[in-house]
């Protein structure tokens, strides 16, 4: 580990997002604009305010999924990823310069997201705002370490994509969002039980609804930090030095 | 511990794709010495390139580089590679890219520039490398291994699509760089080129047919073509090896 290379990287990777506005300003505005349809969809206050938190995990999720995947790839293809290799660059100089990047972003993304919707859209939430948006930013680093180890396994951009509705939808489906999870079979249940986003909505749905930190909450903060450095450690092992 | 030769490679054998590209490559390239690898296009001139740097897996043999085996840790700031397409962020200033690959090689932050004037890529430090015309793309891509003064310097195909100027002066480069004792392998598959190196590596279907100075090479064949004498080697070595 070298902080240097970390956060050359770290401010090389937001360079090269300054570069495309476009990026920028979809990252920024979509999860926001689906959050204001979201909520004139309901038309109700109640169903909303039980739906927002969840989804307000997913954004950041799902975005720092695909981000990553692609960006990822990008440096297999383009052998920049081969030069670095060739270099004083550690595989970890490289995931956390990653991480820190994104996380940055994903900070952006749910501060506003998470402002129009407690002010326009009138979410009420009863816990603390500072720990909801931890959680929501801890649930966008899993999106990106998942995006990073799933990228090893992507030889081409149609490929990555997929990856999107492989890995996510079905974690979507199953994460209590649709259905309570105590509700559906026991099959479902055990699956939805080891999969990650389960244990980030309902983090998101926990510290919405009170300001305790409650066991269960720092039950679920572990097992997401846990998923999280899980998938970084596979994500490096991805990352050879040497290939065939 | 300094050896004598910056690079030994010892009976190198790889496989890639289920194929064996190297069969058992011996040579040895002193320090201080422009190299060519010359041969045409799916020689195996990338893969034994690949090898030296350390990223490419290997079925067998050595490859010792500055004294170390090739991929060594001690090795990252001591050997700049460029390949043959260029590897640089294309979404990134000419400017930035230097800066970001300097930053990882902790190389001085002034480095950035000189590289950038070396190349001939003054003016262009504000323009993005996805925007560069191709043989500025692959100059800039150039310019990073460059950074932070290596002692080796491989550099795969570095001249193609240039114009002859810029031919002339980026070999006038690699010249002055061996004369302050960088060792360089270049590969090119332009024999024109290869009168430029003070040894030749002739390569041709993953056998290394000849390692000489291009004047014996001449005298062996008795021709003054360099393409005449690669020829002549290929028909030598088909008779021997029939």
């Amino acid at each position: 580990m070298n902080l240097t290379i970390t956060l050359a990287t770290t401010r090389r990777i937001l360079s090269q997002l300054r570069h495309d506005h476009r990026t920028v300003a979809l990252m920024l505005a979509v999860p926001t604009v689906l959050m204001v349809l979201l909520r004139f969809m309901f038309n109700s206050e109640l169903v909303f305010n039980r739906v927002a938190p969840a989804v307000l995990g997913i954004f950041p999720f799902v975005i720092m999924f695909l981000l990553t995947s692609i960006a990822t790839l990008r440096e297999r293809t383009t052998g920049t990823l081969e030069r670095l290799m060739t270099m004083p660059m550690g595989k970890l100089d490289l995931l956390f310069g990653y991480a820190l990047a994104f996380g940055v972003m994903a900070l952006a993304q749910v501060a506003i997201v998470a402002t129009i919707t407690l002010t326009w859209l009138g979410l009420d939430i009863s816990g603390s705002v500072g720990l909801w948006l931890l959680v929501a930013v801890l649930d966008a680093l899993l999106g990106m370490a998942l995006g990073l180890f799933v990228s090893a396994f992507a030889r081409t951009e149609f490929q990555a994509v997929q990856f999107m509705p492989a890995v996510v939808l079905p974690q979507l489906l199953l994460c209590g969002l649709f259905i309570a999870r105590n509700q559906m079979n026991q099959v479902l249940e055990a699956v939805s039980n080891v999969l990650p986003m389960s244990y980030a909505i309902d983090a998101m749905t926990l510290v919405t609804r009170s300001t305790a930190v409650s066991g269960e909450l720092i039950r679920d903060l572990v097992i997401i930090g846990g998923c999280g450095v899980l998938a970084l450690i596979l994500g490096a092992a991805t990352l050879r030095r040497r290939t065939a | 511990m300094t050896s004598p030769a910056a690079i030994m490679v010892d009976q190198l054998r790889v496989i890639r794709g289920g194929r064996e590209v190297l069969h058992g490559v011996s040579f040895e390239i002193p320090r201080g010495s422009i190299t060519g690898l010359i041969g045409p296009s799916g020689c195996g001139k990338t893969t034994l390139m690949r090898s030296i740097v350390g990223v490419q897996i290997v079925a067998g043999g050595t490859v010792t580089v500055l004294g170390h085996p090739a991929g060594s840790p001690q090795l990252r700031r001591r050997i700049g590679y460029s390949t043959q397409s260029p590897a640089v962020y294309d979404d990134l200033t000419v400017l930035e890219n230097m800066r970001y690959f300097a930053a990882v090689l902790g190389a001085p932050a002034e480095d950035a520039q000189r590289v950038i004037d070396a190349v001939g890529l003054f003016g262009t430090e504000r323009q993005t490398a996805g925007s560069l015309s191709g043989g500025q793309h692959s100059r800039a891509s150039l310019a990073v291994a460059l950074l932070g003064s290596p002692e080796l310097l491989v550099l795969d195909e570095p001249t193609v699509g240039l114009d002859p100027v810029l031919r002339d002066e980026l070999w006038g480069l690699f010249g002055q760089l061996t004369r302050d004792g960088v060792t360089l392998v270049i590969s090119s598959h332009v024999m024109d080129e290869a009168a430029r190196c003070e040894r030749l590596l002739l390569m041709r279907d993953g056998y290394i047919l000849a390692d000489d100075t291009p004047a014996n090479l001449r005298t062996h064949t008795k021709t003054d073509d360099l393409e005449q004498a690669f020829l002549h080697l290929v028909r030598e070595k088909e008779t021997v090896t029939p």
